[in-house]
């Protein structure tokens, strides 16, 4: 960490979006992870997205649980509400506050240890009930805060900084996240931001479940010869599929693509993904040639990145369950609790 | 782009704007942190051996360096330099003894003509190295136009009376009241070397009517101060005009309120805008009820009797011309009249060399400027230099110490047997300002106070006392606050690409947004690209060699806070905070020879 606050002056020419607002407006308190954290970039990558996307930093909540990436909710949007929550929880305590207040945007922040290890179970029924919210995993295959031991994620073969050897399966949280029916699933690399950031921006644009996995090197434990999570390793197998643009309103996409190298998928509140076909052949609208996708490249050792799947008319919670459209903040008290004679009639329907 | 070099001695030199604005180049941030610190006695050295004459300069100077300052990019306005330069004068310990000494003898003879800020210089540098220096000035005490010409309410004789004595005291000798008449006499008079620092002792005169019939009550400004300072002019009438728009004028304008001028007014042919003075002074004779009209050219001084009464104006207004030339037209309007007893000419300064006899081997220009060297100062005549406004026309005090420097320089190696085409390059230390993970031997943390206002002498006890100075200086605590709002910019953010791993960390914690990691190119283009606008294309891009990824660093100096906070947040130390001094090369440099040493 640092010891004096970022300097509070920015750039005199900086651009400001739709509200008034430049990036630094979206900014939190000054990180105190280690330097060159991978997840600090991923913090960055959040605060541009919500910058280009003129959000406004009210309609957020940031969720998270407990390790290194949970601590990042800190260190982005300070004027957003947050919740960090006890290990591995995020899922759940997420869930609830959607199901309170369908408004917010919500940002679920958690690492490898919180959701392949202890909150496993709580990622895994997340996704498979459709929570509209974008759900991100901070992933550096080791226990950061506890120096260094292998996660879940870690790669069956890879070595640790002391040299030992994993010789436990990894979980694939993208694999799952396709199986389990997320609606939106990228994986993307900390160290590419120009990837990320669009990716970030259309998952928070995505009503449904969004899943990222963002690879994101652990300097002080996990960037050494050895490691599939340093940035070289990622660099050299980095397998994109695509690059995504984000366009939001009606304005044509003026872009110069080659023609048929470019596929626009439109989701349900009129954002626009331009998508850019790197790999001719992948088809982002095939949950199942996903998996495959994922599953032949993963044993040639490559990390297969971009925006894998995506269902533009995906449904949330909310649909599945013929929620009330209001928050339940905004109802008063005889709506909230109707009273016995209502419940007496539930109950009554109900024998 | 190809990567920066950044151990040729300008780069990092030009990173710190004020230095490298200063004609002296003054290590400014330097001694704002010694000021800072409370060594006040360290910073005035640094300053005594850069510009020789801090105090004054403190109160007088043009400041060249502060509109170059990077914080007047970060926010409104730059670091009040000049006065913390005040500071370190006004609260420094006794230093005579840090002074060097006169040295030994070495048998060789100066002649200075002139006892301003150029001649000084020469001396001060000389003196020690064995030269016998000997300074003539027509007036009885030394200091030329610092004395005679700047109003004893922005620069008190106790102030001039110190810094030129320690110039005075090493060894030089100084012949008041002896005004050099002819060149050529001094030149049979066999000194080793002859250094010009007369100035530009004219006013120039404006030439229209009734200027003759009403010369009574006409004044030409310079003259007029200098009988101020002298005292031989000791009131004015109750109605003033000051014609002309530089700092002569603010002076005048100024000096005539504390002589009985009730209603003084300035009036300018140009804009308000584009008037030559500081905007400092401007606002300082504004403050003292002076008001100053603009686009008014005088046609005609009204007389009665052989008893001025006014000065008739033609109104103007500015056009431009396709090439974005300001021409002043007349508006149509029609003339007026203002009424006054008194008015004070200060519309330029001349140079005048009639003593310089035409036999003495000195070539002049179409302009009648002797022509002389802009680098080492000599003039047609290799035994005779010039330096300050006798050479290039009117600037001001940081300009003649800076010619006295190189003069003297010049004068040095030709004594010695020297080329004085040759110049030495400066001495650059280098050096990591790192102490721990976070810690630096600098304060880093950045201070967003706006500019500490200087505190001023009451108005209405000012303008009874002619010598009482106006500003009264920051305290301590005033000027701790300004010095806290430099940028440190001599540390500078070094970075080595071949420890780059490409984390971003830098890229993500950088306040100004000044780093972009891309594809090189060509700069037009690189800089269409970087992370943040690039206006200031005069401030320099820092591109790195190749990275492993293909890409290059690039950091845009322009706005850099110099916060360290790349380094802090960088975990390979690819980025460092090196504090960069660069040592002006002056008379006596250790380092004489041709040697460049850097990062």
């Amino acid at each position: 960490m640092t010891y004096i606050a970022k300097p509070k002056f920015h750039h005199p020419g900086l651009k400001k979006n739709e509200l008034g607002y430049t990036h630094r407006d979206y900014e939190g308190k000054i990180s105190t992870l280690c330097a060159g954290c991978g997840h600090d970039s991923i913090t960055a990558s959040i605060i541009e997205a919500c910058y280009e996307l003129s959000i406004e930093p009210h309609r957020v909540a940031k969720i998270s649980g407990i390790g290194c990436s949970s601590k990042t909710p800190d260190y982005f949007l300070g004027n957003s509400h947050g919740f960090n929550s006890v290990h591995g929880r995020m899922p759940s305590v997420l869930t609830g506050a959607n199901l309170a207040n369908r408004d917010l945007i919500y940002l679920g922040v958690s690492g490898d240890g919180d959701s392949a290890s202890i909150g496993f179970g709580q990622f895994a029924h997340s996704i498979r009930r459709a929570v509209n919210m974008t759900y991100i995993v901070e992933n550096n295959g080791v226990y950061g805060l506890t120096k260094g031991q292998f996660s879940a994620t870690a790669d069956r073969g890879s070595k640790s900084k002391k040299g030992v050897t994993n010789t436990d399966n990894a979980i694939d949280l993208v694999a799952i996240a396709l199986q389990l029916g997320a609606t939106f699933v990228a994986r993307s690399f900390s160290g590419d931001k120009t990837q990320l950031v669009p990716l970030i921006a259309a998952a928070i644009r995505h009503k449904g479940a969004s899943f990222i996995d963002v690879i994101s090197p652990c300097i002080a434990f996990n960037n050494h010869a050895g490691s599939t999570k340093s940035f070289d390793y990622v660099r050299e197998h980095n397998d994109a599929v695509n690059r995504l643009d984000v366009l939001v309103g009606r304005e044509p996409i003026s872009v110069d693509y080659a023609p048929g190298t470019v596929q626009v998928v439109e989701q349900h509140d009129g954002t626009r993904l331009a998508l850019r076909k790197l790999d001719a052949d992948y088809d982002p609208h095939d949950r199942l040639g996903a998996q495959t996708f994922l599953q032949k490249h993963a044993a040639k050792g490559q990390i297969v990145t971009g925006l894998l799947y995506v269902d533009p008319d995906a449904e949330d919670l909310h649909t599945h369950l013929d929620t009330v459209e209001t928050p339940l903040n905004t109802m008063d008290e005889k709506a909230l609790c109707p009273g016995s004679a209502v419940l007496d009639k539930i109950n009554a329907s109900l024998r | 782009m190809k990567p920066t070099d950044i151990s040729a001695p300008d780069y990092f030199h030009k990173v710190v704007d004020c230095q490298w604005a200063c004609p002296a180049h003054t290590p400014v941030p330097e001694y704002i942190r010694l000021i800072a610190e409370g060594r006040y006695s360290d910073a005035y050295m640094i300053n005594w051996k850069s510009n020789v004459f801090p105090g004054i300069l403190g109160r007088t100077c043009d400041r060249p360096c502060e509109p170059a300052c990077r914080r007047g990019r970060v926010e409104e306005t730059p670091v009040a330099i000049c006065r913390l330069k005040r500071v370190a004068a006004d609260f420094k310990d006794d230093i005579k003894h840090r002074l060097p000494k006169p040295g030994p003898k070495n048998g060789k003879r100066i002649a200075l003509v002139g006892g301003g800020p150029a001649s000084l210089a020469v001396a001060r540098d000389l003196a020690p190295l064995g030269y016998h220096c000997t300074v003539f000035d027509g007036d009885p005490k030394a200091g030329g136009m610092m004395r005679s010409q700047i109003p004893k309410f922005r620069l008190p004789d106790s102030v001039i009376d110190e810094e030129t004595d320690y110039v005075l005291n090493l060894g030089v000798e100084f012949k008041g009241g002896q005004r050099i008449d002819s060149l050529k006499q001094l030149l049979s008079e066999n000194y080793d070397a002859i250094f010009v620092g007369s100035g530009a002792p004219r006013g120039r005169e404006l030439d229209i009517p009734g200027r003759k019939e009403a010369a009574a009550n006409i004044h030409i400004g310079i003259e007029w101060l200098s009988n101020v300072s002298f005292g031989h002019v000791e009131k004015i009438g109750r109605r003033v005009i000051v014609l002309g728009g530089g700092n002569t004028a603010m002076d005048c304008c100024r000096t005539a309120r504390r002589l009985g001028g009730e209603s003084v007014k300035v009036i300018v042919r140009s804009g308000f805008e584009e008037m030559k003075a500081s905007p400092w002074e401007k606002e300082d004779a504004l403050h003292e009820d002076i008001p100053i009209l603009n686009y008014m050219v005088p046609v005609a001084f009204k007389h009665v009797a052989g008893k001025l009464i006014g000065v008739t104006f033609q109104k103007v207004k500015a056009e431009y011309d396709a090439k974005g030339r300001r021409n002043l037209v007349p508006s149509g309007e029609p003339d007026e009249t203002v009424s006054c007893d008194d008015v004070l000419v200060a519309v330029g300064q001349e140079n005048a060399f009639p003593w310089i006899e035409a036999d003495c081997g000195i070539e002049f220009d179409k302009w009648h400027m002797p022509k002389v060297d802009p680098k080492t100062f000599v003039s047609t005549n290799p035994k005779v230099f010039f330096g300050g406004d006798a050479a290039f026309g009117p600037k001001n005090i940081i300009w003649a110490v800076a010619h006295g420097h190189d003069a003297a320089l010049s004068i040095h190696r030709m004594l010695s047997g020297e080329d004085i085409n040759e110049r030495p390059l400066p001495e650059v230390h280098v050096s990591s300002q790192k102490m721990g993970i976070h810690e630096w031997s600098y304060d880093n943390d950045i201070s967003t106070d706006k500019r500490f206002k200087v505190p001023h002498r009451d108005k209405v006890i000012a303008l009874k006392d002619i010598r009482a100075e106006v500003e009264l200086g920051y305290d301590l605590k005033l000027a701790l606050g300004e010095a806290e709002r430099c940028l440190n910019c001599d540390v500078q953010t070094v970075f080595s690409a071949p420890l780059c791993i490409e984390c971003d960390a830098c890229v993500d914690i950088c306040p100004m947004d000044c780093i972009t990691f891309t594809e090189n190119g060509e700069e037009d283009d690189v800089r269409q690209r970087l992370k943040a606008p690039s206006p200031h294309h005069d401030q320099a891009l820092y591109v790195s060699g190749d990275l492993k990824t293909g890409r290059v660093m690039v950091k845009d100096e322009d706005v850099c806070l110099h916060c360290g906070l790349c380094a802090e947040r960088c975990p390979t130390g690819a980025w460092d905070m090196q504090k960069y001094l660069i040592d002006m090369v002056q008379a006596g440099s250790t380092c004489q020879s041709k040697a460049r040493s850097a990062a």
